[in-house]
């Protein structure tokens, strides 16, 4: 069966401002998925709903996986339903090391099942599998015994964020701004992660400014976001035109949507 | 049968082998009847049955006097006890007579999910009078011997090393100090008695329970640690396993005496049952480069009054004090710490952490003194408090009182609310809303529990996690 993630005519609002204002996307499995568009336009919004935040009321549309109402899930149902998304911004959760955090978290997205005080998975199995996706990411197994994000430099950050996808092996991963703070080396290391786990074993979201990521995982699809709407979906060949040449030809082939972008901005 | 709860028998070890033997079920009167209440009478009582030597009854009788003349404390909490409704010495319906069957079914099923081994469990449910430690005691005991170590109970103290002990019992803490310091000298029976010689150094954590028996956790035990010259000992009481016991009041004192460059540990980990008042004074002081750490879990009870206190005396001495505290439902953590900077060259850090969950109170309370002539005193005060749900509270009150110039203090504190990111991030990655709490508070607590001997650290987080549970959602 291939996997569908659907998106029909999603709403969004923040603390009673209206976000997104009516977005259709659907992704199916092995797909690659560029979401694009100016600062403040809705794209980390659209990650946050997808994956439950509380903040982020829905006010109207659906998001279903397969078929199943996502909506109707709390945020852990849905990473054991196979959600995966890397943040923009990271939280740190100080005292709390990388590896019981994972452990706790790989077991429940592997055994969705699984109630609370009931079995990890076996510490040897564990240490083993992640050291191994640590190595493959040249991350010092120091790494694991420190604290959750907490001082983490930015591209460590972003690096124990691929870590994780690697591990959680998602049915769908979104990849909000993942690649802002990798070096170039980092960036290679990550997209062989991701090959690793294979593109074509995921549906993927990749949320981005660059075109570090898109060049070692061209998308076949690119959406772009202007004020809470996807206003055009193209081919990586629209990737490539943004990347060169900016939002202007956008902003100014919507004005409406521009406007409310800038609503937005203002407020 | 009965004979064998007397108190001389009691004090030595061979014959509380022989009363683990009785099955405490079928055994109906003690051999004096205990009576309820605090009279002079009483305190005499307790002193004959011990068969202690005059200057102790004077010390108890002296006490009683004290404790009736001191108001109730003003501040922490509301505490309501009724001193003449309370059993003072050994009492013919604690513990022993008790039946597994009688042990509330949420305190099985805690024993149960915290894996506590079945010989302490009867132990800790009160159904048994000692814990059969003395297969793993017996070894270590041989060892300790050998180095000069003595590590008795206290009541065994008083007779086996008369001298010793008169020299610093109520040294550290008079009767005096407080009402139930005043209420301990009384009253006082049982706790542990150490002393550590000249260069002595104990490679790992002493135990109490190595040593338990009913009368060693009793209600109003006293404890009394000398730690000479250039020793070391780390002492641990205590066990996250929650005490059950039908009394509702336990006021302790501890007394430490740390000298030149001796090193004393002291940890405590306590889950009291919910009606407990638990009122307890812990002193050190600490000579010449000397140190002494207190390391203190609360969790659990009604009210708990508890300020550890470090008495820097002499140059180069360090206090230190690591307090964590958990107030649930109908729980109020009144917890802190006490450093006195006596002596030029002091240095003194209070590190404390509180969560407040379900209307759960924790205060912090904290003195820092630098007295007259303690140049170049330093001193850091940390406390942290974590609020899980707008019910719960939290308070912080910190006393700072500097007689001297040429001082370093420093003192932050930061109260925060479990973050809903925190959350989220955790959640989102497939952990339940209450094991996503859970690891939170863990992690809030970790730079202390990382201090523990790792099988209550092991315990603790499991304690951690099952408190957690049913608070959100
Ligand atoms: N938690 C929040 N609280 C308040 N406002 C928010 C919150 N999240 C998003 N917004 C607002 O919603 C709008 C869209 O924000 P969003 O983070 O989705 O943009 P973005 O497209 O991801 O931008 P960027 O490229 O800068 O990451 C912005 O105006 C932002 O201020
Ligand atoms: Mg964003």
């Amino acid at each position: 069966m291939t996997h569908v993630l659907k998106i029909e005519n999603l709403q969004v609002a923040v603390e009673g401002k209206p976000i997104l204002r009516g977005v259709d996307l659907e992704i199916k499995h092995g797909e690659t998925h560029a979401l694009m568009g100016p600062n403040g336009s809705g794209k980390s919004t659209l990650g946050q709903a997808i994956m439950g935040h509380p903040k982020y009321e829905v006010t109207g549309g659906s998001i279903t996986l397969d078929g199943e109402d996502l909506l109707e899930m709390e945020p852990d149902e849905r990473a054991r339903a196979g959600m995966f998304m890397a943040f923009q911004r990271p939280v740190a959760i100080p005292g709390v090391k990388m590896a019981d955090f994972l452990r706790h978290s790989t077991t429940n997205v592997r055994n969705p099942e699984r109630k609370e005080g009931e079995d990890l998975i076996p510490m040897k199995d564990f240490r083993r599998e992640l050291k191994d996706k640590m190595q493959q990411l040249q991350m010092d197994m120091e790494f694991a015994r420190r604290y959750v994000n907490d001082g983490f430099s930015g591209g460590e950050m972003k690096r124990a964020e691929i870590l994780q996808l690697a591990m959680l092996q998602p049915k769908f991963a979104i990849l909000d701004e993942t690649d802002s703070g990798l070096d170039a080396d980092a960036v290679r290391l990550a997209s062989e992660s991701i090959a690793d786990i294979g593109r074509e074993k995921m549906g993927l979201l990749i949320i981005t400014h660059h075109d570090k990521l898109l060049v070692h995982n061209p998308p076949e699809f690119t959406h772009v976001m202007l004020g809470g709407r996807l206003v055009e979906t193209g081919g990586s060949e629209l990737a490539e035109e943004l990347h060169a040449n900016g939002y202007e030809r956008i902003r100014a082939a919507y004005p409406e949507a521009e406007a409310e972008n800038l609503a937005m901005a203002g407020e | 049968m009965a004979t064998e709860i007397t108190p001389d028998k009691n004090d030595e070890a061979e014959s509380i082998g022989e009363i683990n033997k009785y099955d405490f079920r079928t055994e109906t009167e003690a051999v004096f009847k205990a009576q309820k209440g605090l009279n002079e009478e009483i305190v005499r009582q307790i002193s004959a049955m011990k068969e202690e030597p005059e200057w102790m009854l004077e010390f108890r009788l002296k006490a009683l006097e004290i404790f009736e003349s001191k108001p109730m404390p003003e501040w922490g909490g509301d505490i309501d006890i009724n001193f003449q409704d309370i059993y003072y010495y050994l009492k013919p319906t604690d513990g022993q007579e008790k039946s597994w069957d009688d042990v509330p079914e949420e305190i099985k099923e805690t024993f149960d999910r915290l894996g506590i081994p079945e010989a302490e469990r009867k132990f800790l449910a009160g159904v048994k009078a000692q814990f059969e430690s003395e297969v793993v005691y017996g070894s270590v005991a041989e060892d300790l011997e050998k180095q000069g170590v003595i590590f008795t109970d206290t009541d065994s103290a008083l007779k086996e090393h008369p001298e010793l002990f008169r020299e610093y019992f109520g040294t550290i803490i008079p009767s005096e100090d407080n009402k139930f310091s005043a209420l301990n000298s009384a009253v006082w029976s049982g706790g542990s008695f150490i002393y550590v010689p000249p260069g002595v150094k104990i490679e790992f954590p002493l135990q109490a329970y190595f040593r338990i028996n009913a009368q060693n956790m009793g209600q109003f035990e006293r404890t009394l640690i000398i730690v000479d010259e250039g020793a070391e000992i780390h002492y641990v009481e205590g066990c996250t396993a929650p005490m059950y016991s039908s009394d509702s009041l336990h006021s302790a004192v501890v007394e430490v005496i740390v000298k030149k460059n001796g090193r004393c540990r002291y940890t405590t980990i306590q889950n009291w049952a919910n009606n407990i008042y638990n009122l307890v004074t812990k002193r050190a002081v600490c000579y010449a480069d000397a140190t002494m750490e207190w390391v203190d879990g609360n969790l659990g009870s009604q009210l708990t009054m508890k300020y550890p206190a470090v008495y820097m005396m002499e140059p180069g001495a360090h206090g230190e004090i690591l307090s964590i505290a958990f107030a649930g439902n109908g729980q109020h953590q009144d917890a802190g710490a006490k450093l006195v900077h006596a002596a030029p060259h002091t240095t003194g850090q209070i590190i404390s952490k509180s969560i407040s969950k379900n209307g759960g109170r924790s205060s912090y309370r904290g003195l820092v003194r630098v007295e007259e002539g303690a140049t170049h005193a330093k001193n850091n005060v940390v406390c942290d408090a974590l609020i899980l749900d707008p019910e719960s509270r939290s308070d912080t009150y910190p006393y700072i009182e500097i007689m001297e110039q040429d001082v370093s203090i420093g003192h932050e504190a930061s109260v925060s609310r479990i973050g809903e990111e925190q959350l989220f991030y955790l959640t989102s990655r497939g952990l339940s809303e209450t094991e996503a709490s859970a690891m939170i508070v863990n992690g809030f607590i970790e730079p202390l529990v990382k201090e523990l001997p790792m099988e209550y650290a092991v315990e603790l987080n499991r304690l951690i996690q099952l408190q957690m549970e049913g608070s959100v959602g």
